[in-house]
């Protein structure tokens, strides 16, 4: 019974991990470049739904939505910002101001908010569900997580196959300056991506933080670095990709502070990462990518 | 004698005789302020810190400004290089060896022991490029502090015993010695690093580095960094150069490490001293001092380092500062609009016309 409560809890982090990745895995396709800050909007989201909740006793709905519009605002004011001007500099260049964003956001938030750790209310407050005659208990937030999960992989394909702004997304990541001359806004696509991107980074913070209910300013970091992590591991640029490779990756690290060691569960999981991008650099459904001269 | 002539020397020479002249004028101009007590207790002790800062940042200059690839595993080097220099003077305290001889054997095995890992940990990661290269050096940076965090070895009669477990599961004997106690890390390294010691490390270093950029490798380096293709069509090594850089960047980082445990009695591996935010950092210093200007990262280090303690107020918003520090400067770099101003305010262009225009 213990490994199935421990395979649940690691499908449970897997699907949060799947809908950060879901978040870089777009901004990766599309702008190609690593939005080192994302794992910070998520610490963002958070911070917005705890002051929301315990300072002004505000529903649980409301929070998460207003979290869902002030971090989807963030993720577009940082692109016009640090992002944009930087379109055609090269790739290291667009990495260190990632980095510097990431870094700015996390020190904004222990200026603002304070170093102390937050002890974060879950927002779903339901029973947990007793299976095997109570041997199995799942929470909640569980279900909710797992569930909000598929529902966010099958919108947001429909999203992408259906809708114009979906086939433009495509356009774009295949080729911006082709899209470009097919009449595609390439800049008002790529602010959609960060701006999907970085709701569904909210939505993810808040079941982050509902599921361990500890908060701090340093919060979106692991978390952002391990999503990574699971969208190389599905193949940067699919969204089935990142939900198979998010999984795949909350449950390797459950099982791995389980049975190997609670320390080592990091490591473990940064272990991983290396030997995917060293076997199969293009991850589980990834395209091989062809270099031109 | 030949007569040094500064005015006919090649540029390369003359930028490293201002490097090495400025190092030493900073460091007798602290000398200075030392003996004629102007300088505050909280000063003197930031002196060798700023000497491992700059090491390291020369160490990571190389990998980044010349090698053109992101590490931020750098910290995880100089953890390496703390460890082990300080598990060999730990285990050497006690056989009566001449102190300076043992520092400089612990300074070697540092150094060589963070080479050596850069050169293993290199091999698989420098066949990746940008992104992925960054996010899998922060990845082995994190494994290393792990790593070292649940380490414990000790020593009795029947020898060395290690356990990844707990102090317990090392069953020591009676006259057991606790060498590295997992998260408490190594305790009661003697103190031996002095602001002398670092400003001969930090020449050491530059000599080095020096040495390596203005030879055939170091322009084969380059030419990796510049165009990886071209550079493989005219018969460069990719691997081999790529390696070199990797692995000496490493042993310089390792150096630093080294210098940084003997000027502290405890050495722990904390997200603090050893984490993402110690590469990033140095990164920041790297940045804000010009990537590919060795004299720039020891500036921007000594800058970085002293503003925020000489304008007490600012202590708290240090990171924010470096943060900010690090977009500007990339901005300024690289955003057309800012180019476009650099361009006309440029003062250059008073007297020259046409300047800096391939600077791709």
């Amino acid at each position: 019974m213990n490994f199935v409560s421990y395979l649940i809890n690691g499908i449970s982090l897997g699907s949060i991990y799947a809908i950060i990745a879901l978040g870089y895995t777009m901004v990766y396709g599309i702008a190609k470049m690593l939005n080192f800050a994302h794992g910070d909007v998520i610490m963002i989201g958070c911070y917005i739904v705890f002051t929301l909740m315990s300072g002004f006793h505000v529903n649980a709905i409301v929070s998460l939505l207003a979290a869902i519009i002030g971090c989807t605002l963030l993720g577009v004011t940082i692109e016009k910002i640090a992002y944009k001007p930087l379109r055609k500099a090269t790739p290291l260049a667009v990495l260190i101001t990632a980095i510097g964003v990431s870094y700015f956001l996390q020190n904004a938030a222990l200026i603002i908010f304070g170093a102390d750790t937050k002890s974060f209310t879950s927002v779903v407050a339901m029973d947990p569900v007793k299976l095997a005659d109570g041997k199995l208990t799942i929470s909640a937030v569980t279900i909710v997580t797992v569930v909000a999960c598929v529902i966010i992989v099958l919108a947001l394909m429909t999203f992408i196959k259906k809708s114009k702004s979906g086939q433009a997304m495509l356009a774009v990541s295949e080729d911006k300056d082709a899209a470009q001359l097919m009449g595609v806004n390439v800049n008002k696509t790529i602010s959609l991506t960060f701006a999907i991107g970085s709701g569904l980074a909210a939505i993810a913070g808040v079941l982050l933080c509902s599921a361990y209910p500890t908060l701090s300013p340093y919060t979106g970091a692991m978390p952002g670095i391990k999503a990574f992590t699971a969208a190389v591991f599905g193949g940067i640029g699919s969204i089935p990709g990142a939900f198979i490779g998010g999984i795949l990756l909350g449950v390797i690290e459950i099982l791995g502070r389980a049975y190997v060691s609670s320390q080592l569960s990091d490591a473990i999981v940064f272990a991983v990462l290396i030997i995917v991008l060293l076997v199969k650099p293009t991850g589980i459904l990834g395209k091989q990518i062809h270099e031109k001269v | 004698m030949k007569k040094l002539n500064f005015k006919n020397m090649k540029k390369t020479t003359k930028d490293q005789i201002v490097t090495y002249a400025m190092v030493v004028i900073v460091f007798l101009i602290a000398q200075a302020m030392i003996f004629t007590g102007n300088m505050s207790s909280l000063m003197q002790g930031l002196l060798v810190p700023l000497c491992i800062y700059s090491i390291v940042a020369i160490g990571l200059n190389l990998c980044v400004g010349y090698l053109g690839e992101l590490s931020l595993g750098h910290a995880g080097f100089m953890c390496i290089g703390a460890f082990s220099s300080a598990f060999f003077t730990k285990c050497m305290v006690d056989t009566g060896m001449n102190e300076n001889l043992r520092f400089l054997l612990a300074l070697i095995i540092g150094t060589l022991t963070a080479a050596v890992f850069g050169f293993l940990i290199g091999i698989p990661v420098l066949r990746l490029r940008g992104d992925y290269l960054a996010i899998v050096t922060l990845a082995f940076g994190e494994i290393i502090k792990n790593v070292i965090n649940v380490l414990y070895i000790g020593r009795d009669s029947n020898g060395f015993h290690i356990s990844i477990k707990d102090a317990n599961s090392l069953n020591l004997g009676e006259d057991g010695v606790m060498l590295i106690n997992g998260a408490k890390g190594i305790t009661g390294t003697p103190h031996q690093s002095s602001f002398l010691l670092g400003i001969v490390l930090i020449l050491i270093s530059l000599v080095v580095v020096f040495h390596l950029v203005n030879s055939r490798s170091g322009r084969a380096i380059m030419a990796i960094r510049d165009n990886r293709i071209a550079a493989e069509s005219v018969g460069i090594n990719i691997t081999k150069y790529k390696l070199m850089a990797f692995s000496i960047s490493a042993a310089i980082a390792g150096m630093g490490g080294v210098l940084y445990a003997h000027n502290l009695a405890t050495l722990t591996a904390l997200p603090a001293n050893f984490g993402y935010n110690m590469s990033i950092m140095i990164l920041v210093f790297v940045v804000l001092g010009g990537m590919g200007s060795f004299r720039g990262s020891i500036i921007a280090a000594v800058i970085l380092t002293m503003l925020p303690e000489v304008l007490r107020g600012m202590a708290d918003y240090r990171m924010l500062i470096y943060a900010i520090v690090l977009i500007a400067m990339m901005l300024f770099n690289w955003a057309p609009k800012a180019i476009e101003w650099r361009q006309r305010h440029s003062l250059k262009k008073i007297f020259k016309k046409k300047t800096e225009e391939v600077q791709e």
